[in-house]
């Protein structure tokens, strides 16, 4: 007799009990069952956060180490709520206040943490591939939140449970990504979970800002906003990073906005019923005008509240495989 | 595979054990039903419309995962763990009388992550425990108040519940442990 996973998921796929992979690193990993999995589990989540009593014995005795070389508010509270749902011990780093200010190694810095035996490392850090390293390096499971301009898993999870919460299906969405596009860890993310989900993705933003691999990820490309709009169910605006520029990419914020803002005419040409996703943190008058951000289509707090769901739904996954 | 309970036994306990709990309670405006995933849920189902059809009384009913309760969870399980679903208790438990309800008690374990899951969301006036079937072999001091059936079990066998909401039909089964 099969065990009582008796579900299957919306493709027809049996559902998984838990993850293959030891770590969450990139989209691009994961099976669509465990999509799936991740992504019912996370829903199962979400209503221990409507409880007076916010917290489950899940992770009690587990020890968490959030490893964040850069800055970050959403993200690592959104990680250090979720753990502390689970009953997990939580410890935070930052790049700042650590001894990588004294000139440690990311690795030496890692071999130390392991030293002292956590179960999940949670870790950001401005290079494309810095979780995939640590991964390497230690026992601990291990949660990339964002390396470099690679990959930002969680955050494509919290969008797609976002958009099915909203649309009730992935498959056959019309999703159009806008942005600065080149520095995106989380466009990178979107467009493969996106698509093994069935929608069909589009991409804009300045030509400067195109990336150089765009036919591989197999997403059409315009620079017009007009077009990408058109029709849209799921508008996902992303973020000028100033930051990662090393060059001049347009001639000013104000002429981004001019292009390629996102204002309430614009948003017009969209499906009536569209919504619009930011990642956070927002520069308001530059990918996006204020009207929008605070408009009845914003779903933008709601992804807020997702990610510590999908969180807890991730880590717990992870956790669950220590047994075996 | 010896059949211990068939769709009428099974149908017939319910019933009983809905009269047993409409004589214990002089009113059931107080009382509310919670399900344990997975079978105990259709089972609360059950005892409620019996409720309903005995005493007239919609009794709510809520459904409760405990899958992140368990104490197994950073053990070698015996299966693979269960996928975590929803919690459903859209009432609240205070001061309420709460009838927890489950397939099958044995080692009580689950039962003992009910009520901890349980006094997370409130503080119940009480809570009792019906079972569609006490196999034995209890490793905590738990006990039902309402049982369909006991049924004497070795520790090799493993007994299995199915109902038509899951499995398409009503029927209680004895395995052992060496058939599969």
């Amino acid at each position: 007799m099969p065990p009582i996973a008796d579900v299957l998921t919306p493709d027809g796929l049996a559902a998984p009990v838990g993850l293959r992979t030891k770590d969450l690193l990139s989209i691009g990993d994961l099976l669509p069952e465990e999509i799936y999995l991740i992504l019912d589990t996370a829903e199962a989540m979400k209503e221990v956060g409507t409880r007076s009593i916010k917290k489950v014995p899940a992770l009690r005795g587990r020890t968490v180490v959030n490893l964040f070389f850069e800055a970050s508010t959403r993200t690592r509270t959104s990680f250090e709520v979720a753990q502390k749902r689970l009953s997990a011990d939580t410890i935070n780093i930052a790049a700042s206040g650590s001894s990588v200010v004294k000139g440690e190694t990311l690795a030496d810095t890692v071999r130390n943490l392991e030293a002292m035996a956590p179960d999940i490392i949670v870790v950001r850090h401005q290079s494309a591939g810095a979780g995939h390293l640590v991964a390497r390096l230690c026992r601990a499971r291990v949660i990339n939140a964002g390396d470099g301009m690679h990959e930002h898993p969680t955050q494509a999870l919290l969008d797609a449970l976002t958009i099915r919460e909203r649309k009730g299906t992935i498959k056959g969405l019309k999703v159009s990504i806008i942005g600065d596009l080149l520095h995106s860890r989380v466009l990178r993310s979107n467009v493969q979970l996106l698509q093994v989900l069935g929608a069909d993705v589009s991409v804009c933003g300045p030509a400067t800002m195109m990336l150089p691999d765009m036919a591989r990820l197999g997403v059409r490309a315009t620079t017009s906003i007009d077009e990408a709009v058109e029709g849209a169910d799921v508008v996902m605006l992303l973020r000028i990073q100033l930051e990662r520029m090393s060059g001049y990419f347009f001639p000013s914020l104000r002429e981004y906005f001019q292009l390629f803002g996102m204002t309430p005419e614009r948003l017009r040409r969209a499906k009536p019923d569209a919504i619009i996703m930011h990642p956070g943190p927002m520069n308001r008058g530059v990918e996006i005008a204020s009207d929008v951000a605070d408009g009845p289509y914003s779903v933008i707090l709601e992804q807020v509240a997702n990610g510590v769901a999908v969180r807890m739904a991730v880590l717990y996954l992870l956790a669950d495989e220590l047994q075996s | 595979m010896p059949v211990v309970m068939a769709a009428d036994q099974v149908a017939r306990s319910i019933t009983r054990i809905a009269h047993e709990v409409v004589e214990r309670h002089r009113t059931l405006d107080n009382l509310a039903l919670i399900g344990i995933r997975t079978r105990g849920v259709p089972i609360a189902r059950r005892l409620a419309a019996g409720l309903h059809d005995i005493a007239g009384t919609t009794v709510p009913t809520g459904v409760l995962d405990i899958t992140l309760y368990r104490d197994d969870l950073m053990r070698h399980a015996v299966g693979p763990q269960p996928v975590l679903r929803k919690t459903d208790i859209d009432f609240s438990i205070d001061d309420r009388r709460i009838l927890l309800v489950d397939d099958v008690l044995y080692t009580g374990r689950t039962i003992r992550a009910a009520l901890d899951a349980l006094i997370d969301f409130g503080r119940p006036g009480a809570i009792e425990l019906a079972v569609l079937v006490d196999r034995g072999h209890r490793e905590l001091p738990i006990k039902a108040d309402y049982v369909g059936k006991n049924v004497p079990t070795s520790l090799s066998e493993s007994v299995q519940v199915r109902l038509a909401e899951v499995e398409g039909l009503d029927e209680v089964v004895i395995k052992d442990a060496s058939d599969s």
